[in-house]
């Protein structure tokens, strides 16, 4: 797998959020996203997920070397950020079996019973989810963006409320990602950049490249 | 390597079954409809009181409550999600088709229960006689599907926009507007005891105004889905 973007551009209402950035990370590499508020970081990770539209320029998903239709690319990452919300009124069971639907991944109560546990959740997976805490949140979404195993992982913020247990796990899980394929990381934690073989910072109004 | 997504009706059907969770447990959407369409009721037939007045007259009132009552309560089930966050999740991992078909039965589900709730409340507060009942069924399941259809679009398009509710009756009102004239044409019809026949030309733009506004639906939603 092989994620290349050529010349993205995005312009909101007239102002420039993004210009000219070019990427290119494999298989086995991890490419961290940094910059100041508002450089455009959460957009970024969104247009190459294919959740917003380029003003200019292209995404490609790559596998043994054919480009992968952009209808299919869901099928292929996950993504876990601060504005990718969970359904409140239903228990971490049904969240999970209901994107499992999505993926058309089977998920029966002892797999998600030791997904729970895995991520720390065990024993309130038969609640709903909007009496959890903002980090018991974040771990479920992380179960929900790993279900079908994605050879890409977006993350945006990914430590953002999590304690340090939670930070360990993001540790685990940013460590077996790049195992499996890709991760892409949008974050202004110091210690994030230890993720990524590659690193890119935004200014706001284009980029600075460096490997 | 390669992967297999759900298959459609799956999806629609994973989609439908976790609107139908929420909606149960919140209620949200079921308690507006039906709170806005016993109102209406109530203070129509408080207002007609002892008048007589004209099937023409019925028929208009029951496609104005059921108009207002869509306009207040089907567009939730796009607004919650772009309003609680979940859109975002639904955008990623489901085919944008597959969430406009199970929300499209979603609301088609709830506006028929409503109409099983009020109908019979209208006719007899307004002390309504119907002389081809198998006509009326028609017309209110033609009706309502291409209510439906329209206002599930119109409800998306509008989940983005900051002013939702004045901008979904204001768009919802001119692209229904052939829709309402031909339901109240055809339950008129079948309050007088005319026949199928006779409400032929009702009926043909009754049945091709929702297979209009799908097929336009499937090629407009994947736009509006995305961004």
């Amino acid at each position: 797998m092989k994620l290349v973007s050529t010349g993205i551009k995005k312009v909101f209402s007239g102002f420039t959020v993004l210009s000219g950035i070019n990427l290119e990370v494999d298989n086995g590499e991890g490419l961290v996203i940094t910059g100041a508020n508002g450089s455009g970081k959460s957009t970024l990770i969104k247009i190459l997920c294919g959740l917003l539209r380029a003003t200019a320029g292209s995404v490609e998903f790559m596998a043994n070397g054919k480009a992968i239709p952009p209808n299919e690319r869901r099928l292929y990452f996950g993504l876990v950020s601060p504005e990718l919300q969970l359904y409140n009124e239903l228990t971490a069971y049904e969240n999970i079996r209901f994107f499992g639907k999505l993926m058309g991944i089977r998920v029966d109560n002892r797999f998600i019973h030791n997904l729970l546990e895995k991520f720390g959740l065990k024993g309130r997976g038969e609640d709903t989810i909007k009496s959890y805490s903002s980090g018991m949140k974040q771990r479920l979404k992380f179960i929900v963006s790993t279900l079908h195993s994605p050879e890409i992982l977006f993350l945006d913020e990914p430590t953002s409320n999590l304690d340090e247990e939670g930070i360990r796990m993001v540790d685990r899980i940013c460590f077996e990602q790049k195992k499996r394929g890709i991760l892409i990381i949008a974050t202004n934690e110091k210690r994030d950049l230890a993720y990524g073989e590659k690193v890119i910072e935004l200014s706001g109004s284009g980029s600075r490249n460096s490997n | 390597m390669e992967r297999r997504s759900s298959s459609f009706p799956a999806a629609v059907a994973a989609i439908l079954i976790k609107d139908i969770t929420s909606e149960f447990r919140n209620r949200y959407a079921i308690n507006t409809l039906i709170m806005f369409s016993l109102v209406t009721v109530t203070v129509i037939s408080i207002s007609i009181g002892q008048f007589n007045i004209s099937d023409e007259m019925r028929a208009a009132f029951l496609w104005i409550i059921i108009f207002f009552s869509s306009v207040s309560g089907l567009g939730q089930s796009f607004i919650k999600e772009e309003e609680t966050g979940t859109v975002l999740a639904l955008r990623l991992y489901s085919n944008a088709i597959a969430v406009f078909a199970s929300k499209f039965i979603f609301n088609t589900i709830l506006l028929l229960f409503l109409e099983l709730i009020f109908i019979p409340l209208f006719f007899i507060l307004l002390s309504v006689e119907c002389g081809n009942l198998m006509l009326l069924i028609l017309v209110i399941f033609l009706g309502s599907i291409g209510l439906t259809g329209a206002t599930t679009l119109i409800a998306a398009i509008i989940s983005k926009a900051s002013v939702k509710g004045a901008l979904f009756a204001v768009l919802s009102f001119p692209i229904l507007l052939p829709l309402l004239i031909a339901a109240i044409g055809g339950t008129e019809t079948s309050l007088t005891g005319g026949t199928t026949m006779e409400a032929i030309g009702d009926l043909k733009l009754l049945i091709s105004y929702p297979v209009i506004m799908l097929i336009a639906s499937v090629y407009l939603f994947e736009y509006i889905w995305i961004e």
